[in-house]
Formats: structure tokens, C-alpha cells, sequence
């Protein structure tokens, strides 16, 4: 009675063993760009300096994501999860901040 | 209910298979690291709108955090997600001893962070850079707007360290279990579970570094 | 709820008397018990909120402020608002019904995280202690909606208590939805697909989607109001430069989306209703379906529409007016659907279709008010005043309470294995229709008009409206203590309820009524869609 379910379908694939070697790869990568990101904010690239910090930490995390947390091995399900999250994320700080951003445009004294 | 010879004992009654309660586990630690992006993701929210509105405060007010304390417990915290990493690892293949030796580096570096954190706040006590009435920053450029800087400062490493803190319990109670070995090759789901929440601490950590100690750092300008 | 009913002289086992004792109960994991539990605490809450109603629409009934001070009424109508949004409605329809309901429609013995699920009643059960504190010791006064500055800087109430309470009550009902979620995917009965899931099921799972990715927004929006009003540092004081309107992006970001945490488990149930006594198929399963979705995802898109009047760009508002009036198509999808499936139906009125019915004609008067409120220019005007609060009473106790007594109703011989008296309980589902409606139409007009919410005196020339919505409010209350006194009663004398009274499809109904702690027997094996009526090929060649 107890199989062939739905969930024997969606093949679930958390024993991947990852090899050390992949730990040890990002683990170097995360600490290199550690000090790339410390290193890249002396110098003077404008407005630039926030994006550059903002893209490594977005790599950085990508890294961790994928690999410490198994994301790049796992099914579709924990994907959809992740992408629901980061995507419902987004639209709070991109749809506040064109309240932000537009504020200004009316001219009205004050704002 | 009924549990027969063929059932493993860590298989709860309402689940037909031990794949599907694993299933259920990862599933249900993933909605709730979801849920804990969107709670820091409105401490994020606030920090872009006031970087946007005083962009002078809040680059001088960074300059006034430690970089090389910040930048060393950056360090640490990915070499406590890399050991928390080894720990899942090990539990995967079964190898007890070393569940525990990685399970206590990885105490032993969060330990550490949350240490380094307590100096800097403590730091901060000194200086007087703490909001509120004793508030007092004659460096600040636009002082009068720099207490925002700092309340976001507390607020967002504040929850980041009691994240950290509940983590540092929950390791003690995984190595008190995992002594007793109760994690084997087949079961170790607290383990990696707890894996996701450590790394999840570690990412949110890796945002709040460039956004509140890099923010102004150029030399002479 | 304590003395369990035995069902007659046999001593036939199910969840109510499968364990005895009050530790039994207060240590259950079986999710049917915890929707109990659920069903208790929510019914107290709610006729504590009604109480907090019954004195603002007494002071209202004269022009003069002669029963309470202002003051006291600023904190009536805001524990009012406190009590039935966050510990009333919230948790309402899903942590009852969808408790007690998603595990044996699916075909499960239980939710997939038992314990979670008996934790999020104790913390729902903390943040209320916190909130009954607050009524105790002299209450709050900011509204439901705590806006800052008001709430942080200038209020004398006790904000901070109401904050960690409606903070924590919060996570209850996370772990609800997280717990919904993980059932519905991992759960679900051998051939018990997506597309046979009853529309019950996918309305919860639209709701948990806003449960999981809002309330955790709206947790540390209180936060930092409870750091701000506690330490005096600047997160939204403007003070400091700190930015109100920002206090309430991030409080509407989940209260907007909140309402159709309220609204959405009411269409599941109206959708199963509906099919039921009319015996046929709802018209249009995957469009029912996907528009609860719909509702959900929308529902994120459009919390700017609270704001037209605060200092929020206009071009921003232009922006979520069009997205706010998006809304009203998979809603119109819904109401449409349920209207064509009783199209040809073999209608029986019953009492929990009378409440479905009362839910389609109230909801769409709620809706289509929303519309008014939507648009930019009409905002203005209405802003503020009883249209503001005759909308979302249509939308709140027309459509979420009518749909939750649809289903208290519907599922009732279910959960308890008895019946109740159909004549009382048809008496006052019309009762409470009138009486809802006198009681908030009229406030359609006084908003209208230019009648401010929020206070206690108005002028005399309001007074003929506001004297009938008192008399509404009183027919209104009488109309909800007629259902407690009678389900009561049934507990004890009802006549006991077959397995299927209403010859309803769906796998709640093929277990024994009450069900047994493990829900089935032997795991049901699904082979075909919901709501298979055998009247349904009859209906079509007629």
C-alpha cells in the first residue's frame, strides 16, 4: 500500500555525496573574494564600487547556495522554493524603491 | 501506528516511506530559510532607502566600523560553513568521530565570530556610536542623519548574531546527540537541516559585510 | 470540547474519545484534535472582538460622544481590529478547517509536521496572552495599523506588548502555511495528483504561499517598531530622517496580501460547497484553481493602494491603482465559475449553502467597492472615512466569516459525528445575512457622505445611518449566538451524523464520521477526479 506514490516520481536526490575536493574549491573561492571585495572597495570606481559589492556577494552567496547547501544536486521542488523567495524578495525592494525613486519627479516641495 | 519489524524506528507513524519523510524535512527547512529572506529582506529594504536618501552619512558612519575585525570574522564564518559543511559530509557517509570533531570547529569558529562581534559592540559602547541619548558622533559627516546608519548597523547584526546564537545551541544539543550516536549513514536529517540554517546565517552575513563596512573606503577622498 | 461525545451506545473508536484526559488533548498531535483546539481559542477571541463591536456601535448610536471617552474609543476600535485580523480571521478558516480537513482530503494520516503544528498553537495561544494582557492593563490606542510616528512616539498605549504579540502570533501562522505546504507536496494519497486535489486544497495552498513570504515582513516591520518605541532610535522617525511612508510599505507589503489570507480559504470552502449542493463538478476546476494562485501572487503586487494619500510618489500610485483593479479578474473568475456550476444544478438550500450563497452575493459588493478604493481620484475622497470600513467589512465578515460558518457547517457532522437543528441553523444564517447588511450598507453611505472613521462624535445629520447600523449590529450579534448556543447543543443531543450526509464527493466523506485518529483505515488509493457527481452526466444531456 505504500508506494507507487507521487513522491517515488519526483526523484529525491539528497544522498549526492560531494567530493571534498568541491568543499575545498569553494571554501578557497569564498575566502579569495573575501579579500577581493575588501580590496575593490579602496579603490575609486564611483558608483560602480556599490555594484562590484553587490555582484561578488551575490557570487558569493550563489557559491554557498549551490554547493554547502546542496541546491545544485537537488530536485526542481527545492529550487522552485528558493526561487519563490528570492523572487518575492525582489519585488519588495524593486517595487518600494520606485516609490523612492519617483518621489521627486512631481516637483512637490517637500519630497 | 502500526510499526512492524521492517520499519526503521526514526520513521514517524504518518509517513509511508523514509524518503518521503526526508522529503517533507528538506521541503519544509527550505520554506522556512524562505521565510527568514523575507524577514532580513525588510531590514534590507530600510538599509537601501536611507543609503539612498543620506548617502554622506551613512559613508562616513561605515568608516567608523572595524574593518580588519570585520573582514577576519567574514573569514571565520565561511570557514564555520565549510566545517558545518564537512559535518553534513561526514553524517552522509556515517562517520561518527568525525561528526563531532567538525560539529565542535564549527561551535568553536561561531564561538569565535559572536566573540569578535561582542568587542565590536562593545567598541561602539565606547565611542559612544550607539543610538539614542548618549549619541555622539563629531566625526560624522551629516551627524544629525548617522544615528540611522547605526540603528540599522545594531538591528541587522543584532538579529544576525541571535541567529548565530540560537545556531550555537542547537550545535551543542546535535553534538550531545551525535555522541550518543544517533546519526548513521541512514539518518542524520537533524544534521543537514541544521547545515542549511547554519549556511543561510553565513549568507546573510556575506550581504552584511560590504553593505555596512565597505560602503566608503576609498583613501583620501 | 472536553467532554468528548460518545457517539451513542457503541463504543466505536475515533479521535475523540482514542485518548482521554485533558493532557491528552493539550499534548495531541493528531491534527484533527489541534483544529480543536484551534476551533475553541478562535471562538474566544472572536466573541472578545465582538465585544470590543458591540461598544463602539453603542457609542455611535447617538452624535455625542455620552459612552466612552475618545480616548477609550481610539482603543476599542483598535483592539477591535487587533483581536478579529490577527487572532480571529488569520487564523480562522485555515488553522480549524484546513487543520482539520487537508490531511483527509489528501488522503494523509496527518499534517506533515505533527509538532510543528501543535507548537504553532501554543505560540498563537502566547501572542494572545500577550494581547488579553494589553486589553487588561489598559490597552492601545494607534489603530490595528500602529503607524508610525503616531505608534512610536506619541501613543500612551501599550504598543510594545501589542507588538510582540501580534509578532509572535505571526510565526503561528508561518508554521501553519510552511506545514500546509510540505503536506500538500509531499503527502498527497497514491494517485491523488494536482489536478484531483479538491479546489479546499488549493485555496490553502495560495494562502500558505502569502502566510510563508508575508508574515515574516510584516514580523520585522514590528520589530523595529517595538526597538524605535523602546530605545528612541530613529528607524522611522522622521526625526532622524527616517521615513513613515516606508513604516508602511513594509506593513501593508503583507497586510495587504493578509486579506486574502482571510478571503482565500473562504472561496476553497464556498467552491466545495457549492459543488455539493448542486451535485455537479464546479464549472471550471483549473481556473478556480489557478485564479487562488492568481489572487495570491497578485495580492503582492498592489499594497501601494493604501497609500495614495501618504507622501508615496504619484507615478508609484498610478502603478498600483492598474495593479490593484488586476485583482478583480481572477476574483471575477471565481464568482462567474460558482454562479454558471449552480447553472442546471440540483440546488438544495442548506445551511451551509445559504452562507456560500450570502459569500458570493456580499463578496462581490465587497469587491467591486475595492474598485472605488482603487482608483486614484475616488481614493482621495473616500480615504478615511466608513466607505473604507464598509468595504472591508463586506470583504472581511461578508466574505471570510460567511465562508468560515459555510464550512463550520459543511464540515460540523464531520469533525463532531453529529447533526445539528437544520431549521435553527437555516433561521439564523438569515438572520445574520439581514443583519450584517443593515449594519454595514448604511456605512457605504455615511463614507459617502464624508463621515470620518475612527471617531467617536460626528455630526447630527449622520445620526439616521449610524442608528441603523446599531440596529444592524444588534440583529448581527444575536445572529452569531444563535449558531454557538445550537452547535453546543449539538454536541450533546444531535442526532448522529452518517459519514456522508450531504452525499458529497471528496475523501473526508468516505471515512466514519467522526474519523478515526489515523483517518483511513488503509491508505485510499485515488483513480479519478474530484467531485465525480453521478447527477453530473444527467445535467449535461439536460
Amino acid at each position: 500500500m505504500s508506494n507507487p506514490s507521487h513522491q517515488s516520481v519526483e526523484t529525491h536526490d539528497e544522498h549526492h555525496v560531494v567530493p571534498v575536493s568541491v568543499y575545498i574549491g569553494v571554501f578557497l573561492a569564498l575566502i579569495v573574494l573575501t579579500v577581493v571585495t575588501a580590496w575593490v572597495a579602496t579603490v575609486d570606481l564611483g558608483a560602480f564600487n556599490f555594484a562590484v559589492a553587490i555582484g561578488i556577494a551575490l557570487f558569493k552567496a550563489s557559491l554557498v547556495i549551490l554547493y554547502f547547501m546542496h541546491v545544485k544536486y537537488s530536485d526542481r521542488l527545492t529550487k522552485m522554493v528558493i526561487g519563490t523567495g528570492l523572487f518575492t524578495l525582489v519585488l519588495l525592494l524593486f517595487i518600494t524603491m520606485t516609490d523612492i525613486w519617483t518621489r521627486t519627479w512631481m516637483g512637490v516641495p517637500g519630497r | 501506528m502500526a510499526s512492524t519489524a521492517a520499519v526503521p524506528t526514526f520513521l514517524k507513524h504518518h509517513f509511508e516511506s523514509a524518503d518521503q519523510q526526508k522529503g517533507a524535512s528538506g521541503i519544509g527547512m527550505w520554506l522556512f530559510l524562505v521565510t527568514e529572506i523575507m524577514f532580513f529582506g525588510g531590514l534590507f529594504l530600510a538599509y537601501f532607502v536611507y543609503r539612498q536618501a543620506y548617502p554622506a552619512a551613512f559613508a562616513s558612519a561605515s568608516s567608523k566600523l572595524n574593518l580588519p575585525l570585520g573582514a577576519a570574522n567574514t573569514v571565520v564564518l565561511i570557514c564555520s560553513s565549510l566545517t558545518m559543511a564537512m559535518a553534513v559530509h561526514s553524517a552522509a557517509l556515517g562517520k561518527q568521530k568525525l561528526i563531532i570533531f567538525y560539529l565542535i570547529a564549527t561551535l568553536f569558529l561561531g564561538g569565535a565570530f559572536l566573540g569578535v562581534k561582542a568587542y565590536e559592540y562593545h567598541d561602539k559602547w565606547e565611542h559612544h556610536e550607539i543610538p539614542g541619548e548618549n549619541f555622539d558622533c563629531e566625526t560624522c559627516a551629516d551627524p544629525g542623519h548617522a544615528p540611522l546608519f547605526f540603528s540599522l548597523y545594531f538591528a541587522m547584526t543584532g538579529l544576525h548574531a541571535m541567529h548565530m546564537i540560537i545556531g550555537v545551541f542547537i550545535i551543542f544539543f546535535l553534538i550531545q546527540q551525535a555522541a550518543k550516536g544517533a546519526y548513521t549513514a541512514k539518518w542524520s536529517t537533524p544534521v543537514e537541516m541544521f547545515g542549511l540554517y547554519w549556511h543561510f546565517v553565513d549568507i546573510v552575513w556575506i550581504f552584511l559585510f560590504p553593505l555596512l563596512y565597505l560602503i566608503d573606503r576609498v583613501p583620501g577622498k | 470540547m472536553t467532554a468528548t461525545p460518545t457517539i451513542g451506545t457503541e463504543t466505536e473508536k475515533n479521535y475523540l474519545n482514542h485518548q482521554h484526559g485533558l493532557k491528552s488533548w493539550l499534548l495531541t498531535e493528531d491534527h484533527k484534535r489541534i483544529a480543536l483546539l484551534y476551533l475553541l481559542s478562535i471562538t474566544f477571541f472572536f466573541f472578545l472582538g465582538g465585544l470590543m463591536a458591540v461598544l463602539i456601535r453603542l457609542e455611535l448610536a447617538t452624535p455625542a460622544g455620552d459612552l466612552v471617552e475618545s480616548n477609550t474609543y481610539n482603543k476599542l476600535f483598535t483592539m477591535h481590529g487587533v483581536l478579529m485580523i490577527f487572532f480571529f480571521l488569520i487564523p480562522s478558516i485555515p488553522a480549524v478547517l484546513g487543520n482539520f480537513l487537508i490531511p483527509l482530503m489528501i488522503g494523509a494520516k496527518d499534517l506533515a509536521f505533527p509538532k510543528i503544528n501543535l507548537l504553532s498553537w501554543y505560540i498563537y495561544i502566547l501572542g494572545g496572552i500577550f494581547t488579553v494582557y494589553v486589553l487588561i492593563v489598559g490597552g492601545v490606542d494607534t489603530g490595528w495599523t500602529f503607524y508610525t510616528p503616531l505608534s512610536t512616539s506619541y501613543s500612551n498605549g501599550y504598543v510594545i506588548a501589542t507588538g510582540l504579540g501580534i509578532f509572535i502570533a505571526g510565526f503561528s501562522s508561518i508554521l501553519t502555511g510552511l506545514n500546509f505546504i510540505v503536506t500538500v507536496h509531499r503527502m498527497r494519497a497514491p494517485g491523488m495528483t494536482w489536478f484531483r486535489l479538491p479546489l479546499f486544497v488549493w485555496a490553502h495552498y495560495a494562502t500558505s504561499l502569502i502566510q510563508i513570504l508575508g508574515t515574516p515582513v510584516v514580523a520585522v516591520t514590528l520589530f523595529l517598531l517595538v526597538l524605535e518605541r523602546g530605545f528612541h532610535i530613529g528607524f522611522f522617525d522622521p526625526a532622524y530622517g527616517g521615513d513613515p511612508v516606508l513604516y508602511q510599505h513594509l506593513f501593508w507589503f503583507y497586510s495587504h496580501p493578509a486579506v486574502y489570507i482571510m478571503i482565500l480559504p473562504s472561496m476553497g470552502v464556498v467552491s466545495e460547497v457549492i459543488s455539493t449542493f448542486t451535485q455537479k463538478k464546479p464549472f471550471g476546476y483549473t481556473f478556480i484553481a489557478f485564479s487562488s494562485v492568481a489572487i495570491a501572487v497578485f495580492g503582492f503586487l498592489v499594497w501601494g493602494h493604501h497609500l495614495y494619500v501618504s507622501s508615496q510618489s504619484a507615478y508609484a500610485g498610478m502603478v498600483f491603482s492598474l495593479l490593484s483593479y488586476i485583482v478583480a479578474i481572477p476574483s471575477a473568475i471565481k464568482v462567474f465559475n460558482w454562479t454558471t456550476t449552480m447553472y442546471k444544478g440540483s440546488v438544495r438550500m442548506t445551511t451551509p449553502m445559504l452562507y456560500a450563497l450570502g459569500f458570493i452575493g456580499l463578496f462581490t459588493i465587497g469587491g467591486l467597492t475595492g474598485l472605488f478604493l482603487a482608483s486614484l481620484g475616488m481614493d482621495v475622497h473616500l480615504t478615511d472615512t466608513y466607505f473604507v470600513v464598509a468595504h472591508f467589512h463586506y470583504v472581511m465578515v461578508g466574505g471570510a466569516v460567511m465562508g468560515y460558518l459555510a464550512g463550520i457547517h459543511f464540515w460540523w457532522p464531520k469533525m463532531f459525528g453529529r447533526m445539528y437543528p437544520e431549521s435553527w441553523s437555516r433561521l439564523s444564517a438569515i438572520i445574520i445575512f439581514l443583519g450584517f447588511n443593515l449594519t454595514f450598507f448604511p456605512q457605504f453611505l455615511l463614507g459617502y457622505m464624508g463621515m470620518p472613521r475612527r471617531y467617536h462624535v460626528y455630526p447630527p445629520e449622520f445620526q439616521v445611518f449610524n442608528v441603523l447600523s446599531s440596529a444592524g449590529a444588534s440583529v448581527l450579534g444575536f445572529g452569531f449566538v444563535i449558531p454557538f448556543v445550537y452547535l453546543t447543543w449539538s454536541l450533546f443531543y444531535g442526532e448522529k451524523a452518517p459519514a456522508n450526509p450531504w452525499g458529497a464527493t471528496g475523501l473526508e466523506w468516505t471515512t466514519q464520521s467522526p474519523p478515526t485518529y489515523d483517518n483511513f483505515a488503509v491508505t485510499p488509493v485515488v483513480t479519478q477526479e474530484a467531485y465525480q457527481y453521478s447527477t453530473e452526466e444527467v445535467a449535461h444531456v439536460g
